[in-house]
């Protein structure tokens, strides 16, 4: 069957089968950030964003993206890498391999909360597991992002 | 792995029905449950072109689409007034923001799943489910019914003024329910009778010219781990209750005698015996918070 889509400000016309995971679909254009942690609806580690909403791209098939827009963490490098530094600078991960799906998430959270409270915070991204950290380091980084933020987006970083 | 051999966007509910009568048709609502299985599709069925993802309200009624998701029932402010925020309450704790921006409320529902807290949430209210072809029926009948092939088109939830609560226990965050519990607390036949001195016709349920029109309390159990269960609460105790007469040792009887009712299992998160004695707590959590809110002056929730 034939689709077609937005990926990250790009539209695509493609054939592909009904069965087709959008994740498959999405390392087959170059988006290595969207990665499978769990297949089972779990981790989020798979995380993009369906029409501005974040989703699990392990769990939608790509027939039901026709007509829409995908974005992943590739089409988002500049709001990925100023908040990215704040997580680092925490030291909040390990391994890493959590990292694209809950940057994206907190994107997504940013988007819909610009000033949320640890509640907030927690809740929103329960979906995103991390099995180095205990999501502490995360947190600190968060809002210390959130604080650079309210100062105008400048200095307090250091 | 779930495999698909066709996939069709429905462009009318008389094609997916149709579509849906062959044996290895599947409707696709979310996915999410589905794709959890090694089924062999024939044809996907997509609902998603029939403009069923939207939350309508009326005066008398909210209408939920089939293809509504578990994040915009969260988000709606018309069903957070309408259940007094135990929609929000039920779904917040499923998986995360991610998986509920798919997971929709007619696959949520069709399924019947034992583990359901949007099942318990939504026996609580005053629900009907518009089917298809078997029209509009109570969501506690359908909740009883064997699986067929029909399609789940609308949730409705009428606006019967109310209180209500809704409780679950899980092992840890983002896990499913050991235990789902809600409370319901509606004037009989649905606080439709208008008030003599206000002409009010659904007044809130505060309306002091009601008072003496007698309680329905119904208590639903879930993740038993069996399918959630309602119990009624009976008349002399609901009259107890209205009549603000009742003891914390009293509402505590109460929630024992129905937890008795309650049959319980065990699985992998929980044993039966455990799952019991959670039924009585949250019942009885579920109660005072109720009665509190009867009285005016808030329960504990959390008092045990
Ligand atoms: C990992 C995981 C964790 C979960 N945790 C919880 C939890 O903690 N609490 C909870 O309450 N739920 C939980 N669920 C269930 C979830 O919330 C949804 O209820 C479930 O995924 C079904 O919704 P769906 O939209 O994905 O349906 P689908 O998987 O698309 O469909 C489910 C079934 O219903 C049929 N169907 C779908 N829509 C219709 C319709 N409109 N009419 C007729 N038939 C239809 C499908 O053919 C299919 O057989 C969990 C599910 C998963 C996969
Ligand atoms: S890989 Fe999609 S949720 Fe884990
Ligand atoms: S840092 Fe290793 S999974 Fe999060």
């Amino acid at each position: 069957m034939q689709i077609s889509l937005v990926l990250n400000g790009k539209k695509i016309t493609e054939e592909i089968t009904p069965d087709l995971l959008l994740i498959d679909f999405l390392r087959n254009h170059g988006c290595y950030s969207v990665k499978r942690g769990c297949e089972t609806s779990n981790c989020g580690l798979c995380t993009v964003f369906l029409d501005k909403k974040p989703v699990l791209s392990c769990s939608v098939l790509t027939a039901r993206t026709d007509g829409h827009a995908i974005d992943t963490l590739e089409g988002l490098q500049d709001e990925a890498k100023e908040f990215g530094a704040f997580i680092a600078d925490q030291g909040a991960e390990q391994c890493g391999f959590c990292n694209p799906g809950m940057i994206m998430n907190a994107i997504a959270l940013f988007r819909e909360n610009a000033d949320p409270t640890d509640e907030e915070i927690k809740e929103y991204l329960a979906g995103n597991l991390c099995r180095c950290s205990g999501y502490e380091g995360q947190l600190r980084g968060i809002r210390a992002f959130l604080e650079y933020k309210r100062q105008g987006g400048a200095s307090c970083r250091q | 792995m779930l495999k698909i051999k066709q996939y069709i966007k429905a462009e009318s509910l008389a094609q997916a029905y149709e579509l849906n009568q062959k044996r290895n048709n599947r409707i696709i609502g979310g996915m999410l449950w589905l794709k959890m299985s090694n089924a062999q599709v024939q044809t996907a069925i997509d609902l998603s072109g029939l403009g069923l993802d939207r939350i309508e309200e009326t005066e008398e009624e909210c209408r939920i689409g089939c293809m509504v998701t578990l994040r915009e029932l969260e988000m709606n402010q018309s069903l957070e007034r309408l259940s007094g925020g135990i929609v929000r309450e039920s779904v917040k704790n499923i998986v995360g923001v991610q998986f509920r921006n798919l997971a929709t409320v007619g696959g949520s529902l069709f399924g019947r799943f034992g583990f359901s807290d949007v099942l318990t949430c939504f026996l609580a209210m005053d629900t009907y489910v518009e089917l298809y072809q078997g029209g509009i029926i109570p969501l506690e009948e359908f909740a009883e019914r064997k699986r067929d092939n029909d399609i789940l088109v609308k949730v409705i939830v009428k606006k019967t003024p109310g209180k209500y609560v809704y409780l679950s226990h899980r092992n840890t965050k983002t896990d499913f329910p050991v235990l789902t519990a809600a409370v319901s607390c509606v004037y009989k036949n649905g606080g439709q009778e208008p008030c003599k001195q206000r002409n009010h016709k659904s007044a809130d349920f505060e309306c002091k010219d009601k008072q003496k029109m007698g309680y329905d309390i119904k208590v639903v159990v879930g993740a038993r781990p069996a399918k959630a269960i309602c119990l009624r609460v009976s008349e002399e105790w609901s009259d107890k209750l209205e009549n603000r007469v009742c003891q914390t040792a009293e509402i505590e009887k109460l929630a024992r005698e129905l937890a008795e009712q309650v049959q319980t299992g065990t699985n992998m998160r929980a044993g039966a015996a455990y799952r019991s004695h959670l039924a009585e707590v949250l019942i009885k959590r579920g109660l005072l918070k109720i009665y509190g809110d009867i009285q005016g002056i808030g329960g504990d929730r959390h008092a045990d």
